[in-house]
């Protein structure tokens, strides 16, 4: 049975998303023609280059309800993380380096590593961090992050929506609770922005990480929003040199990068209501088709409190590398993207108490701007057929039809 | 995964997947042997079921396998090659063979140690079941 286009059918935009031909062609002039680095104040080519970024900056803030001027462009959410984590950890720690209480930091077991990695390291440097475990649903609530709240909590890190379940999280709850405390907020919004509306205001969030390449703008680009006013954020920096982006990220800035970001932010506030809307009804129907036709699969994360885009779907008693090979024409995750070159099953999953045996079957599947109907009616069949296939060759699905429980069975461990 | 094109095949078509009937009706048929190794939170389970002769040989053999590709094809061809042999000729069979076979990467060769376990254990159950004794075999695996 051959794809809708032909080629593979790309179910992956969580991972990364194609640029939008628009995006391409802003940015082109600024590789050639407009190459000025904005930093050149005494010419023309300097000029441009800053319009060009000043009008990016325009967009990127509209997008997310902000003022230009608390926009930083950075090479992407990985690095705008970091200089939210790390920087902030640094310029309101209670004790100097080399000491320990530094400060109490609450992030979550499910974040991405780009999360969970920097508070690592500043748990070695002297900090403490608390990593919420979320319930079953995966989501993060403003009353869990109260309970774990103490007297000296310095930052609080709860991205907007997780990455591989699509669940949302309390943000301008939490937030909220963070202002009333006078506690750094800094949410890691790459799965959300340019997705669902967003407004930094009313969400009460003081630091803001996304990046292009999701939002269908380039790879190598992405931007922290830094809340200027009530409170004003200080961070510091983790790059230092020319001290551009008003010294938070020294180094010349990527102009078509930028300009790309910029261009992707614009498209996205004018489309996302259109896309959101779209790809929730063919996300539905490819839970409830695939939910219908399989016994025993679950669909993992909140029901409701989802990114319209983001599916993940348990299959019990099929391995999850042996059914990517079976769907093999369609583009989809097992796990985190970062994790499937390795045997172990999905951090993530395995955080909201799916099991070992579900954890390791299970397939992300996320859709984007361009999936078509056509595309989800295949993937449909194709993953059901592949899941039959599969069982007809597994020895629990016989033992599960026998009525065997394989909790009580002593598996001769290797 | 970039797997070479043997892995591919056995994987996409797989030889004598099934079984010799359900577990319960297997448990009392004497000329049937059953290895079951592996455990579904380490993400494979293998289950070889043997059809031994009156002379000694496997006339038959079937598996079903949860696992990676990897896990399938190394179950596939360990069917292959223990049919028409004796119990002794199939419990020689080494794990190093599938892996030069199948070309299976470093981080998979733990499927072919299984299949070989799997091997082993249908032999052992057969054994067992037709009071034949038992030998200690070490497991010398790479």
């Amino acid at each position: 049975m051959p794809t809708p286009s032909g080629k593979a059918i790309y179910l992956d935009h969580a991972a990364t998303t194609p640029c939008d031909p628009r995006v391409v062609e802003a940015m082109l002039p600024y590789f050639t023609t407009h190459f000025g680095n904005p930093g050149s104040r005494n010419h023309r080519y300097g000029w441009e280059a800053e319009e060009g970024v000043d009008i990016a900056r325009e967009h990127v803030a509209a997008l997310l309800g902000a003022d230009p001027k608390e926009v930083i462009f950075t090479s992407g959410a990985t690095e705008s993380n970091n200089l939210a984590i790390k920087g902030a950890a640094y310029m309101y720690e209670r004790a100097p380096a080399g000491q320990t209480k530094r400060g109490h930091i609450i992030s979550c077991a499910i974040e991405h590593k780009a999360v969970l990695d920097p508070c690592k390291r500043l748990e070695k440097e002297g900090f403490d961090v608390t990593f919420l475990e979320p319930p079953r649903d995966g989501i993060v609530t403003a009353e869990m992050v109260k309970a774990a709240l103490r007297d000296d909590t310095i930052l609080v890190t709860i991205m907007w929506a997780n990455n591989e379940i699509g669940t949302i999280n309390e943000i301008p709850e939490i937030g909220k609770l963070c202002h009333e405390k006078g506690i750094i907020f800094h949410t890691d919004a790459t799965q959300w922005v340019g997705k669902m509306p967003t407004n930094v205001e009313k969400a009460n969030v003081d630091l803001l990480s996304f990046s292009g390449h999701k939002i269908y703008g380039p790879k190598g680009v992405g931007a922290l929003y830094v809340r200027r006013k009530r409170p004003r954020v200080r961070l510091h920096s983790l790059q230092d040199g020319g001290g551009q982006e008003r010294g938070f990220r020294s180094g010349t800035l990527n102009v078509p990068g930028i300009v790309g970001l910029g261009k992707a932010c614009e498209i996205a506030l004018q489309e996302m209501d259109r896309d959101a809307a779209r790809l929730v009804t063919l996300r539905k129907k490819l839970e409830r088709e695939i939910t219908s036709r399989v016994d025993v699969c679950t669909v993992n994360g909140h029901a409701d409190k989802r990114l319209p885009h983001i599916a993940n779907i348990s299959f019990g008693f099929v391995e999850g590398e042996s059914l990517m090979m079976a769907v093999k024409d369609i583009a989809v995750s097992s796990g985190s993207a970062c994790t499937s070159a390795s045997l172990e099953p999905s951090y993530v999953l395995k955080g909201i108490g799916v099991g070992d045996d579900l954890a390791h079957s299970s397939l992300r599947m996320s859709l984007g701007r361009w999936t078509t109907d056509a595309e989800i009616d295949y993937a449909i069949e194709k993953i059901v057929s592949s899941v039959h296939k599969l069982r007809e060759m597994s020895p629990l699905y016989d033992m599960h039809k026998e009525g065997i429980d394989l909790s009580k069975v002593e598996w001769a461990h290797h | 995964m970039a797997y070479g094109p043997k892995i591919i095949d056995h994987y996409e078509n797989p030889r004598n997947v099934g079984t010799f009937g359900t577990q319960k009706d297997i448990k009392e048929r004497k000329d049937i042997g059953v290895g079951l190794v592996g455990a579904p939170e380490c993400g494979d389970v293998m289950q070889l079921q043997i059809k031994v002769n009156q002379d000694g040989i496997i006339e038959d053999a079937k598996f079903k396998t949860f696992g990676c590709g990897s896990a399938i094809a190394s179950s596939s061809l360990a069917t292959e090659w223990i049919k028409g042999r004796t119990l002794d000729q199939a419990e020689d069979l080494k794990n190093t063979q599938i892996v030069e076979e199948l070309s299976l990467p470093p981080v998979k060769i733990h499927c072919s140690v299984l299949a070989e376990d799997a091997i082993k254990a249908a032999i052992a159950d057969y054994k067992k079941k037709n009071g034949i004794p038992v030998e200690d075999h070490d497991h010398a695996h790479h």
